[in-house]
């Protein structure tokens, strides 16, 4: 069998640190919409994190949002264009941080856009302090002595919350990881899922993946990927909360 | 077409819808409202129910407002004070993409909640930036609702001409008064924009990325054609004036009887109304040297508690070539009243009342 590498038309260079987990999802985003036929029928609403080292993976049409903002410019722009798949890639810092607003008014009116959302657990692109996702006890730039739930909150499950909360009605919910193969290939199903439920018309659909960061973590890949299939996970488990209908 | 009688804020809006406004966004808040819920019905009624979105706060509207002028829409929002302040990132943001939009601005009185008296308190805002970097808005400030008609009218063909946002200065007694107005008929953008998302990929947001010189030229070289094919203005009774009054919106109404009072008192005034207010209308004082170059003086009436108009007409007024004394009256909240600004008027004469530049 001869295995012939295929990289998706729409995907460019990155400057992403080495063993980070944005380029593998932003490969798989491509992957999925050039499979849907829908590779020249996107537009990509960029959160502000590192994401913004990563604009050029993304040679479609783009728009960088402000911080937070990215599920009300995406509104914005679907109402304008029904028939354009429009999708938000945020990190959790800027989709449920400073976001939090933006990303649970989308859900809640069930806008029939997509949010990907990448959950590494700490602001990336400030140098790695605490967000509402990093786990109890996790030591972070602002959190040097373990974050301290008592003070700041429990780590924040957005995919469970527009799931299951009562007067939230969203398409789909899930989350992956990109951890390996298996992985990969099960997240890959999610966000298809995602875009599928968008093109059906069907609401509001958000895949979180869990990825690695291994420069704000001070780990080397292998050890990031321990960290996720242990701690990471436990908190936030692997799965779909809320199925397509 | 016959006249109607129309609050403020209601005809603002129809005559953005006639302008070709097919995107609106926003949140309640007075002395604004009425805008919000006019398209509320209006929008749906005209096949447009998906393109009016009562948002969550400010900070949405005005970014889903940008994300709409991206896909192609005339774009809108309407809102008063503290919702204004919200929106300063995303008007920024707008300023760098160089995105066409439209904000209603009707201003109540004040910092932090403010009051809802009228007022004219948000001229540094909206004439100089207002949010972070160098940028601005062209900001038309009618006088009346037929003005604001008309002004909204234009409002995105010469947003979409420069790719710049548009600010109607409106205030709360103008917003929320009724006037007779004649409504344009409806009309469409002229010809397809050349840039936008429309997810082919193939136009993109067209604006030179990063941070060197050719952003700073590109700017320059929008911002400078505006100012110098954008400045408005309107005399009364200058030809012989000793004295200029300088007003916007209610005030310069208030001004207009001033002058009728004072001249059948045979007191030589006359008033300059600058109908946009950035860009500043510069040329505007240099006519007025042209046509009288003996005024006295010039006397800044304002809804606002320190003044901030004067400030560009001082400015104005010293490019021109006059070399006199420029007055303020800030009369704070609320439209001024005639005596009062008579009664200024004549502190000035008896040296009681100090020139700010
Ligand atoms: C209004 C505003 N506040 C703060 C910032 C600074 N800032 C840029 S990215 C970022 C955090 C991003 O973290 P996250 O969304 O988790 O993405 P990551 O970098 O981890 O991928 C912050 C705070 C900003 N750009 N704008
Ligand atoms: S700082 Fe972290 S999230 Fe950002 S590019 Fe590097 S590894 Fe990725």
């Amino acid at each position: 069998m001869t295995i012939i590498k295929k990289i998706p038309d729409k995907l460019g260079q990155h400057a992403l640190c080495a063993g980070c987990g944005h380029g593998i999802v932003i490969r798989l985003i491509q992957e999925v919409l050039q499979e849907l036929g829908q590779a020249d029928n996107q537009i990509a609403v960029v959160g502000v994190g590192c994401i913004c080292t990563a604009t050029s993976a993304l040679k479609v049409d783009r728009f960088q949002a402000a911080h937070g903002r990215a599920c009300a410019t995406a509104e914005g722009i679907k109402r304008v264009r029904p028939n354009v798949v429009v999708y938000t890639y945020q990190g959790d810092g800027d989709a449920y941080t400073i976001g939090i607003a933006e990303s649970l008014n989308a859900a809640y009116r069930n806008e029939n856009i997509t949010m990907i959302s990448i959950n590494n657990t700490n602001f990336g692109m400030t140098g790695g302090q605490m967000s509402w996702t990093t786990l109890p006890g996790q030591k972070t730039e602002t959190s040097v002595n373990g974050r301290d739930c008592e003070l700041t909150g429990l780590p924040f499950h957005f995919p469970e919350m527009v799931a299951n909360s009562q007067g939230f009605h969203v398409a789909y919910a899930a989350r992956g990881t990109v951890n390996d193969v298996k992985s990969i290939n099960q997240t890959k199903r999610m966000i298809r899922n995602a875009f599928e439920a968008q093109l059906n018309g069907e609401g509001f659909s958000v895949v979180e993946v869990l990825t690695a960061c291994p420069t704000n973590w001070h780990m080397t890949p292998q050890q990031c990927q321990e960290r996720i299939s242990t701690s990471v996970e436990s908190e936030y488990p692997v799965g779909e909360f809320k199925k397509r209908g | 077409m016959a006249k109607e009688l129309l609050k403020g804020n209601v005809a603002a809006a129809e005559a953005a819808l006639r302008g070709g406004c097919d995107f609106f966004a926003g949140y309640p808040i007075t002395p604004s409202t009425e805008t919000l819920e006019y398209l509320s019905h209006r929008m749906p009624e005209l096949g447009m129910k998906e393109r009016f979105i009562q948002s969550e706060n400010e900070i949405a509207a005005i970014n889903m407002v940008m994300g709409a002028a991206s896909a192609g829409a005339r774009a809108m929002t309407a809102s008063s004070g503290p919702g204004i302040s919200l929106k300063a990132e995303g008007m920024s943001y707008a300023a760098h993409y160089s995105i066409p939009f439209v904000l209603l601005n009707v201003q109540r009185w004040g910092t932090g909640l403010g009051s809802l008296k009228s007022g004219q308190a948000d001229y540094f805002r909206e004439c100089k930036g207002g949010g972070h970097g160098d940028y601005h808005n062209i900001v038309y400030a009618p006088f009346n609702i037929q003005e604001m008609v008309d002004d909204m009218y234009e409002a995105w063909d010469v947003a979409e001409k420069y790719r710049v946002g548009v600010t109607m200065f409106s205030e709360a007694v103008l917003g929320q008064m009724m006037e007779a107005v004649e409504m344009p008929p409806f009309k469409k953008r002229e010809k397809e924009l050349d840039w936008g998302v429309d997810g082919t990929g193939t136009k993109g947001m067209k604006y030179p990325t990063g941070d060197g010189w050719d952003y700073v030229e590109f700017e320059l070289e929008k911002y400078n054609r505006i100012i110098d094919e954008m400045q408005r203005w309107e005399f009364y009774n200058v030809e012989d004036a000793d004295y200029i009054f300088t007003a916007v919106g209610l005030p310069a109404r208030a001004c207009l009887d001033v002058i009728a009072k004072l001249r059948a008192r045979g007191e030589k005034v006359g008033m300059l109304r600058p109908k946009i207010i950035w860009p500043f209308p510069f040329l505007g004082f240099e006519e007025l040297h042209r046509v009288n170059p003996h005024v006295k003086g010039f006397i800044s009436v304002e809804m606002n508690d320190m003044g901030q108009m004067v400030d560009d007409v001082a400015l104005a007024a010293k490019k021109a070539g006059f070399n006199v004394p420029v007055y303020c009256y800030p009369c704070g909240g609320g439209v001024p009243q005639v005596k009062a600004i008579i009664a200024k008027y004549q502190d000035i004469l008896d040296g009681v009342l100090k020139e700010k530049y």
